[in-house]
């Protein structure tokens, strides 16, 4: 099959299946871009974790183990789509491992507060919800998929984070403080999740004539910022921008410069907590080499 | 990285009494019964399933996309497979 077929198979909204013909660069997008996403469920649950054994009350405990595991399930199934695509397991940690894959920059900040797991919730899997309903539409039909499963599950991720910060929101004066302050520290890292602007993305291009992407980063930053503006007003929380104001000409919201040194400084390792993120995942990954190696020794020894 | 990699199974899933199994994806595992509850923690998290079968990848024989049209050729040409192809009496019911 030719490139010229691949791309009317696309043209119809046809699915891509694994065994498909696919371009070379189709293919490696797919790899970079899936992988990125898998690896960010999973270091995803780090900060989160960070408060499983100082959450407030069983009832927020019980809600905060379930939706780390949900992280791992959508890491899994992510990683499941991925090596469709020919890449190992072993290989897709290797590269996440010497930094050849990222995570989304989001998870290098830390969680200072139980206020900040309302906010992750709420802000991070907020943004990550706007994307992930729009790659329920991606061409590569594995990937789509994964997308449909994860996104069922998204929402309860979301109204558990809402819920958090509203409780504090109209809690104490200081219990109101640090909810607002979560929101601060979280604000510009979440409408920057959605990476550089469409101008500065040079790999847009393909991913939309591919349909691997179905928004841009612009259009799907917009989304967000229309859907949450009217969340944080609603609980009395300030977002800190103050250029944010609604645009009656193109019915949305106008808002301020990002900080796009800050981006690309945490893209290249030097956010609050890269070092000890990666750093941890390779710890856990080699703790847990015994367990793998017993399980393969248990399984040899039923076949003899 | 000199690690064995584990097998990969597929999991069919039967999300309700009487339904056929559906794919739903595949899990890392070293033997069946780790497959079973691996599949089960990662796809039935939210009462998904009534039934659940796992078979390495491996084993699953699959047609190949590039012969699609000449693989599925034969049926095309017999139109008398459709009911829609039998001439039927004005008149008849029930059939």
């Amino acid at each position: 099959m030719s490139e010229v077929l691949f791309q009317e198979k696309i043209d119809k909204e046809q699915k891509i299946e694994p065994k498909d013909w696919m371009p070379e660069g189709y293919r490696k997008h797919l790899i970079r871009q899936i992988s990125q996403h898998a690896h960010s469920e999973i270091i995803g649950m780090q900060p989160e974790g960070n408060w499983i054994s100082r959450a407030p009350s069983l009832r927020a405990k019980m809600i905060l183990l379930a939706k780390v595991q949900d992280e791992a399930g959508h890491g899994l199934y992510l990683y499941s789509a991925c090596e469709t695509l020919g890449i190992s397991r072993e290989e897709l940690n290797q590269q996440l491992h010497i930094g050849k894959a990222k995570y989304s920059s989001i998870f290098n900040y830390p969680t200072l507060t139980w206020a900040d797991m309302g906010a992750i919730g709420w802000l991070v899997d907020g943004a990550a919800i706007v994307n992930q309903v729009s790659l329920q539409k991606t061409s590569y039909g594995p990937y789509s998929r994964g997308m449909v499963k994860i996104c069922k599950e998204e929402s309860f991720h979301q109204r558990q984070g809402y819920e958090i910060i509203a409780e504090m929101a109209k809690g104490t004066k200081e219990q109101k403080e640090m909810a607002q302050d979560a929101l601060n520290r979280f604000w510009w890292p979440s409408i920057m999740m959605f990476g550089p602007h469409d101008s500065d993305s040079p790999r847009t291009g393909n991913a939309m004539k591919w349909k691997i992407k179905r928004k841009t980063n612009d259009e799907l930053r917009q989304d967000f910022i229309n859907k949450t503006v009217g969340q944080a007003e609603l609980i009395g929380l300030t977002i800190p921008d103050p250029d944010l104001k609604w645009n009656e000409e193109k019915s949305s919201y106008d808002f301020g410069e990002i900080n796009w040194e800050e981006f690309w400084s945490v893209v290249e390792g030097n956010g609050p907590c890269n070092e000890q993120r990666l750093n941890h995942h390779i710890k856990a990954h080699k703790d847990g080499a015994w367990v793998r190696e017993a399980a393969k020794a248990y399984s040899k020894k039923q076949k003899n | 990285m000199t690690e064995n990699k584990a097998t990969v199974w597929e999991v069919f899933i039967q999300s309700k009494n009487g339904l056929a199994h559906k794919h739903f994806g595949n899990v890392h595992a070293e033997d069946k019964e780790m497959a079973l509850q691996n599949a089960r923690d990662l796809y039935t998290r939210r009462n998904e399933g009534s039934c659940i079968w796992v078979v390495k990848s491996e084993n699953i024989v699959s047609s190949v996309p590039e012969d699609e049209t000449s693989f599925f050729d034969p049926s095309n040409d017999k139109v008398y497979r459709h009911p829609t192809f039998y001439k039927m009496p004005d008149g008849a019911k029930h059939i």
